[in-house]
């Protein structure tokens, strides 16, 4: 835990923290809602974003990246619900259209252009490079009060921290709204809460946190966390403030752990190189969710037979 | 245009018309087995088995390798691949069944756990044989360039598989989608259709992973159905409009695609069917956007229509422009806005109608019939001719409009 430590895994880990818990708290919501899958079209249609703000602008930089991503996620919500509305088709298929869709343009465009010479890959965009996202400067411990150093930190944990604080302002602020609307919708219009905006602005929340996220660990870790922890917090309470803390602790559990088995877990078997960590996370996301499944306190639903029931 | 048509008639060589051919049957297969997946609203399943075959083809290669044999070949992988899909499907429907956990979240958590597995275990590859380049990436977004007679017929055989199963068990899986609890009522075991059911996706997207990816496999299970559905109301013409969608998607895609540089085959395919469904969207009869807009229209000239003869028939002025133009237009009324001849013929008319309506709402016993009133509907559609009389003689003789 010396100097190599701050040096190679500090940061990724910190990063890989703030991205699981951005995105672990706006799922808490989305599965109530039941639209849980918002994540994985949204973790999609980046791809094409990001590929448009190339060709426009250039440069492989993050600002232009993060607006044509969210510009894009906001499109794909618009076109599901203009699809969903227009054509009267039901949701999953709905959404299952227009991710497809976008995604399939977006290769299709990344081919089209000259992007051989930057690196801009669809792998890179599924798998991520957290790995990559080291603090070369540091000199250890003493470095994270050198503003010397502190310079050099790489931009996206600066970007990743601000989307976190972002989405932990947002649920504070909204939380008796979020609460109410998610559970009963005509109740919260009753008392005059706007549940239809609301809705919208958690789905256009949550795709900034998964742009912020995808930005830096791709879109493995985004799918993965919208959903584990906060379906894991969901078997082992049944109420919200303590769920959505749950989702917290498991998301960050699911980030150290993760990074830590890529990372060490190989030499540990014998192995000499890492394995990817942004997989690893996800990995270890779904063992948390397979246990909750299997001893989680409330796993069942309400007046369930034991004998396991569809309820 | 001429390698586009050379492409489209086979004649672009040898491997563009096995990869022609090849996607036009998975196409084709998977948009007739997409049907009942998204009759029953489970269109996404099929994204959680799609990603689910990442971990499968990656295991498959390090046991072949381990073996001695090479990692790469294809029926192994797509064995491999079935194995870990499936277990991702059985995952879903233990999360469902056995936990409060909706659908949606289990299809979410598989997809994203089982493909973080299937990345960890790329990465173990690339370090393990380092010098050999396994290509296991191809799977992710497919890959056309070197497919093989063999495998084409493996998507033949596949495909025939798949279409067999979901042709013979369309009975039960249109109960199922339609009303599960009927279904069990019955006497059908809606668990072993729904198996059967995925089965035969599975199939699909297994074949699919070498054309297309298992990234866009997802879009040809659902997107041919979608469109399908906006041309038809039967359930067994709609498997063969969406097969016909996805396999005219695949085939035409295709040959787009060997036409040019840089098309890759997979994103073309679907763009292809894409393409087709925003067509059904707009310009099937009856259920698309085009058609609805003329009913709309329709409806609003009949209002107007209506409403204007009667303002005639109380000797009110008319002062509604569309009214106006559309009574002017059938030369119902000048245009200094006085009646017609033929206009007030036709103001009596409706008048009368809406006297024998008001009568027939007095004393008719029917609800049924007098609550098809509605302000539009001419009473001849309604009532027969004897009860019209019947009306008429308590009215009275018809009286003429003054213009």
């Amino acid at each position: 835990m010396g100097a190599e430590f701050v040096q190679f895994s500090l940061t990724p880990i910190l990063i890989g923290i703030l991205a699981s818990v951005a995105c672990a708290l706006p799922g808490n919501f989305l599965i109530l809602r039941r639209q849980a899958l918002i994540g994985d079209a949204i973790s999609h249609v980046v791809l094409p974003g990001i590929v448009v703000a190339f060709l426009l602008s250039g440069v492989v930089a993050a600002m232009p990246m993060l607006l044509g991503a969210a510009a894009s996620a906001i499109v794909a919500v618009v076109l599901i619900e203009l699809v969903k509305r227009v054509g009267q088709v039901e949701p999953g298929a709905a959404m299952g259209v227009v991710f497809t869709t976008l995604f399939a343009a977006g290769v299709l465009l990344l081919e089209q252009s000259d992007t051989s010479s930057v690196h801009l890959d669809v792998e890179h965009a599924l798998m991520g490079n957290l790995e990559s996202l080291i603090w070369l400067r540091a000199g250890g411990w003493g470095s994270l009060f050198d503003p010397v150093a502190l310079a050099t930190l790489p931009p996206e944990l600066g970007r990743m921290a601000l989307a976190c604080a972002v989405m932990i302002a947002l649920t504070l602020v909204f939380w008796r709204w979020l609460k109410i609307a998610t559970f009963d919708e005509g109740f919260a219009e009753a008392l005059g809460i706007p549940a239809a905006p609301l809705g919208f602005g958690l789905v256009i929340a949550s795709a900034l946190a998964a742009v912020a996220a995808f930005e830096a660990v791709g879109s493995i870790i985004v799918i993965a966390m919208f959903i584990c922890p906060p379906a894991a917090a969901r078997l082992m309470t049944s109420n919200l403030e303590r769920q959505v803390l749950w989702s917290v602790v498991f998301a960050t559990l699911s980030a150290v752990a993760g990074y830590v088995m890529a990372g060490y877990g190989p030499l540990w078997l014998g192995g000499s190189d890492s394995v990817s960590a942004a997989g690893m996370i996800a990995a270890v996301s779904g063992v948390i969710l397979g246990l909750a499944c299997l001893f989680g306190p409330h796993r069942q639903r309400v007046g369930a037979a034991r004998s396991g029931g569809v309820g | 245009m001429t390698p586009l048509l050379d492409a489209l008639f086979l004649q672009a060589g040898h491997n563009a018309a096995l990869v022609a051919i090849g996607a036009g049957l998975l196409g084709y297969a998977s948009g007739a087995t997409g049907t009942f997946l998204f009759l029953r609203k489970r269109a996404l399943l099929s994204d959680a088995a799609a990603h689910a075959t990442l971990p499968g083809v990656a295991l498959a290669f390090i046991v072949m390798v381990a073996l001695g044999g090479d990692g790469r070949n294809l029926a192994g992988l797509l064995l491999g691949s079935a194995i870990t899909a499936a277990i991702g499907l059985v995952t879903v429907q233990w999360i469902v069944a056995h936990t409060r956990l909706t659908e949606d979240a289990a299809i979410g958590a598989v997809l994203g756990v089982f493909f973080g597995v299937g990345v960890v275990l790329l990465t173990v590859i690339q370090t393990m044989s380092s010098g050999r380049q396994a290509g296991l990436e191809d799977f992710l977004l497919g890959s056309t360039a070197g497919m093989l007679r063999q495998d084409a017929l493996v998507i033949a055989a596949g495909g025939a598989l798949a279409l067999a199963l979901t042709w013979a068990l369309r009975r039960p899986m249109t109960l199922v989608s339609f009303d599960a609890d009927f279904a069990t009522a019955a006497g059908y075991r809606v668990s072993r259709i729904d198996l059967m059911m995925m089965l035969a996706a599975l199939v699909v997207t297994v074949i699919g992973l070498k054309v297309v990816g298992l990234v866009l496999i997802v879009a040809l299970l659902i997107i041919p159905p979608v469109a399908a559905r906006f041309w038809t109301e039967s359930v067994g013409r709609m498997i063969w409009i969406a097969g016909a969608i996805g396999g005219i998607s695949g085939y035409a895609g295709a040959a787009v695609s060997a036409s040019a540089p840089n098309l890759p085959t997979g994103p073309i395919i679907v763009l292809m069917a894409a393409g087709v469904f925003v067509a059904s969207l707009l310009f099937a009869p009856v259920r698309g956007v085009a058609a609805a807009f003329i009913r709309q229209r329709r409806f609003k000239a009949r209002v107007h229509h209506r409403q204007g003869l009667l303002a005639i028939a109380r000797q009110e002025p008319i002062r509604e422009t569309f009214t106006l133009r559309l009574l002017q237009r059938e030369n119902l009324i000048r245009a200094d806005g006085v009646p017609t001849e033929a206009g007030r013929a036709a103001a009596a008319k409706v008048s009368r109608d809406e006297r024998r309506w008001d009568i027939a709402r007095r004393i008719h016993q029917d609800a049924g019939l007098t609550g098809r009133y509605d302000g539009l509907t001419p009473i001849e559609d309604v009532f027969t001719a004897d009860e019209i009389q019947e009306f008429d003689r308590r009215i009275g003789p018809p009286v003429a409009v003054e213009g």
